[in-house]
């Protein structure tokens, strides 16, 4: 089992090499950044800058 | 099983049932529909609420609406003597939304457009027109700005539908359309 | 810790179960149901005082209720029960040990200690803000302190989660990738680490500012930001109840997932968009850009509900085919009709997937489209529909996996099982009900959060429509079914664990929990694709008419409201 890194870019212990997405989703650490910053980046900051430039009434 | 591991480690690969890429195929298209009429209803469509809005101060926006009802007053209605304004169709039209009351009675004429500013003067309150049911967040420190144009004549009632606090379910303001004379 | 962790081997299922993953299932499940009954209770006081005849609570005691309803069943039962399903669905699935059963412990007393303190600042009076709290209206200090220390709690509990999916995969504890079920559980715990993120950029501010540190606060960017809490934690439920549906599904009928690949792909489109749903609150607010509500609300394009869709498709697809292959060939129906509708755990997880996708999924989209939600905002079509998502979707979920979680993990006989054979459709009938004439309601124009809806002590006057009054007393009918049948769970649940009949040998043989499954035929490479699923097919185009047709009719109620700009 040593010889064969799990998550390794060909981590299959048959030495199979793995698709590209089925190594993202094995990957639940990937998968924690992208939960978070999609929404982050996409809600959160995109919506406080739409707040922050309201303009201010003469 | 789903409580096992893949029994395939390949999994990615294996193929897909006809139905799962039919339905598959039929649900995000339907998704580009719904999204689409969305952005369509803003070319097309008469319903779609303005994004203009202004940081304001509560006396600042309380000074204008003033302004306007010492303009405008037709009459005073109940025991409390709330004023009843009609400011003159195109024209801005102020309701201040306060603890607990929406203030003050606005007379519009029906088919004339209106520019209708909302503001707290302290906590958030619901714009809730009914039986119409046309419904807008108040905020205070902001002025929302928004046309709108009564398309039928009668007595409209503004149901607060945001809750704050005790008096909340007392918050009920009035709006009348009358016909052209 | 490694080599201290002790395990048994399930008689049943043949998993390795950790000793400290197992109690602290049990402490969850147990502190989970508790909550379900106090925040229950206020619940029914709520919908007894909307009901106009009998409108039982005063104003200050309804306001008081509403929002200790809202945070015991909404944030507490929840989210305790979701930690005892992601324990599960690591520790109990990959035959591994829980990582750091004392951080595990420590996160359980924090969420405890903390949904205590939120209580009691409830009960006191002072605090009665709803669940959304919104500034610059205040409670107690120790309202935000109490969710604070909660969310905190729950922070440590997914990391443990997350530990522990690393122990399994570095000692081998499964081969190949994890379960689906652990894989839904993983995208409940990712959106839970954004939903505490978003609760703790907005909460620590507002107990600061409660206390007098800060001066002020914007009450958009609050809302922005807060509902970044409010709204994904309750797409952690729709993560984890559609775990909840797929575990069900194989354990009592053998089902496998028509495709793991669709599944899963399902599941990250949940991770990546689920949470833009925030935006569905901020629909009415001032400023913010159409471009930002059109995105955000519709999930970047739908892709969301697409994933949900799949699951709608995919989880009825999964039982036909089992059903199938165990020779219930005839018409589109059979295997349905023939399906174990006697046991709770499979009837509540199919009314939980049909009243999520017709009531709660379809009223949720309609509700979260930018124009649309001007003639729904606020009304109590609001509460209608989340009421469909979260109490006829997950809670019902959730108590129908509890009745394999009581022989399995309790290891006890399921007592009064006659009672506990209807409970399922007498809560969801209730919780339907509930739905249903809220959303009616709603359409009507009532609105939410409202103890008088007669207006009786207002200044000037105003009457509701007389169906809307008949909607409250069938509302405040449907909550009495819904109570009945969350006190009869709940009598279950306790009798079972504190007075059951011990799971013996015996029992296991004369009632086995894990149903005869499909076998080794059901897990062959791409074999589902031998078999059409007839039934699950016109299932889907039921719903897809149903859904195409109500948002096009909302869409009409739209065009003949007042015009506006």
């Amino acid at each position: 089992m040593a010889e064969t890194p799990s998550g390794g870019p060909a981590g299959d212990p048959q030495g199979e090499r793995l698709p590209p997405m089925q190594l993202l989703l094995d990957n639940p650490f990937l998968l924690l950044f992208i939960g978070v910053a999609v929404p982050a980046v996409l809600y959160t900051i995109w919506g406080v800058m739409e707040v922050a430039q309201i303009p201010v009434a003469q | 099983m789903a409580i096992t591991p893949p029994e395939n480690r390949l999994w990615w690969n294996e193929p897909l049932h006809r139905m799962e890429i039919v339905w598959i195929t039929i649900a995000f298209l339907w998704g580009v529909v719904m999204f689409l009429t969305m952005v369509y209803w803003h070319i097309a469509g008469q319903q779609n609420l303005s994004n203009e809005a202004y940081r304001v101060k509560p006396d600042a926006f309380a000074a204008k609406a003033e302004a306007m009802v010492a303009r405008y007053k037709v009459r005073e209605e109940g025991d409390s003597k709330i004023p009843v304004v009609r400011p003159p169709a195109g024209g801005d039209a102020y309701l201040i939304a306060r603890l607990w009351e929406w203030w003050p009675i606005l007379e519009l004429e029906k088919g004339q457009s209106y520019r209708l500013h909302l503001s707290s003067m302290d906590w958030l309150h619901g714009f809730s027109l009914q039986p119409t049911n046309i419904n807008i967040q108040v905020h205070p420190n902001y002025e929302m700005v928004l046309t709108v144009t009564p398309t039928q004549s009668g007595e409209f009632a503004v149901v607060c539908n945001e809750f704050c606090g005790i008096g909340h379910h007392n918050m009920l303001g009035r709006i009348y359309v009358v016909d052209r004379k | 810790m490694a080599n201290a962790a002790a395990f048994r081997v399930c008689p049943e299922t043949g998993l390795k179960v950790c000793h400290h993953a197992e109690i602290l299932i049990k402490a969850n499940a147990v502190v989970a149901v508790v909550f379900l009954a106090i925040g229950g209770l206020f619940g029914l006081l709520v919908a007894l005082t909307r009901w106009p005849a009998v409108h039982i609570l005063p104003a200050d005691l309804f306001y008081l209720a509403l929002t200790a309803h809202g945070a015991d069943v909404l944030l507490f039962w929840i989210i305790f029960f979701e930690i005892a399903v992601l324990y599960f669905a690591s520790a109990v699935l990959l035959n591994s040990r829980l990582a750091a059963p004392k951080w595990a412990w420590f996160a359980f007393a924090l969420m405890l200690v903390g949904a205590l303190m939120a209580n009691v600042a409830v009960l006191q009076g002072e605090s009665s803000v709803m669940f959304t709290s919104y500034v610059p209206m205040k409670a107690a200090p120790h309202f935000y302190l109490g969710l604070i220390v909660f969310a905190v709690g729950a922070l440590i509990a997914c990391f443990v989660f997350f530990g522990t999916l690393v122990i399994a995969r570095q000692e081998r504890t499964y081969e190949g990738s994890i379960p689906l079920v652990t894989f839904g559980a993983v995208t409940a715990a990712v959106i839970a680490v954004y939903t505490i993120a978003s609760g703790a950029i907005i909460l620590i501010p507002t107990f600061l500012w409660s206390v007098g540190i800060i001066p002020h606060l914007d009450s958009i960017m609050y809302k922005v930001v807060w509902w970044g809490m409010g709204h994904s934690s309750q797409q952690i439920n729709v993560s984890a109840h559609v775990a909840v549906w797929y575990a069900i599904a194989a354990m009592v009928l053998g089902a496998k997932p028509l495709s793991e690949k669709v599944s899963r792909t399902a599941f990250l489109l949940y991770i990546a968009f689920l949470q833009l749903a925030s935006a569905h609150h901020l629909l009415v607010d001032p400023g913010i850009s159409s471009s930002w509500k059109v995105f955000n609300t519709s999930y970047a394009i739908y892709l969301a509900v697409l994933g949900s869709m799949i699951h709608g498709m995919s989880v009825p697809g999964a039982i036909e085919a089992a059903q199938r292959r165990r020779g219930l060939t005839q018409g589109a129906f059979d295997w349905l009709r023939r399906a174990p509708w006697g046991n709770p755990a499979f009837s509540g997880m199919v009314l939980s997937v049909i009243m999520f996708g017709f009531l709660g999924g379809i009223s949720g989209v309609v509700l979260g489209t930018e124009q649309l939600n001007l003639i729904m905002h606020n009304t109590l079509y609001v509460p209608g529909h989340f009421h469909a998502t979260v109490v006829a979707g997950t809670t019902l979920a959730f108590m129908a996996i509890t009745y394999l979680v009581v022989p399995l993990i309790f290891r006890k006989e399921i007592m009064f099982p006659g009672m506990a054979r209807w409970q399922p459709y007498l809560f969801g009938l209730g919780a339907m009900g509930i739905s249903f004439f809220m959303m009616g309601a709603g359409t009507l124009g009532v609105s939410r959060r409202h103890w008088d809806m007669t207006f009786a002590d207002a200044v000037l006057k105003f009457e509701y429509p007389p169906a809307a009054f008949l909607m409250m007393g069938l509302n405040g009918i449907s909550a009495l079914l819904a109570t009945l049948g969350g006190i009869m769970f709940i009598v279950i649940v306790v009798g079972s664990v504190f007075f059951g009949k011990p799971r013996d040998e015996a029992a296991i043989k004369r009632n086995p929990v894990i149903g005869p499954s499909g076998g080794a035929a059901v897990s062959q490479y791409g074999g589902e694709a031998t078999f059409n699923l007839p039934g699950t097919t016109i299932l889907v185009a039921v719903f897809f008419v149903s859904f195409v047709l109500y948002y096009f009719i909302n869409w009409k109620y739209l065009s003949e409201v007042w015009p506006l700009r």
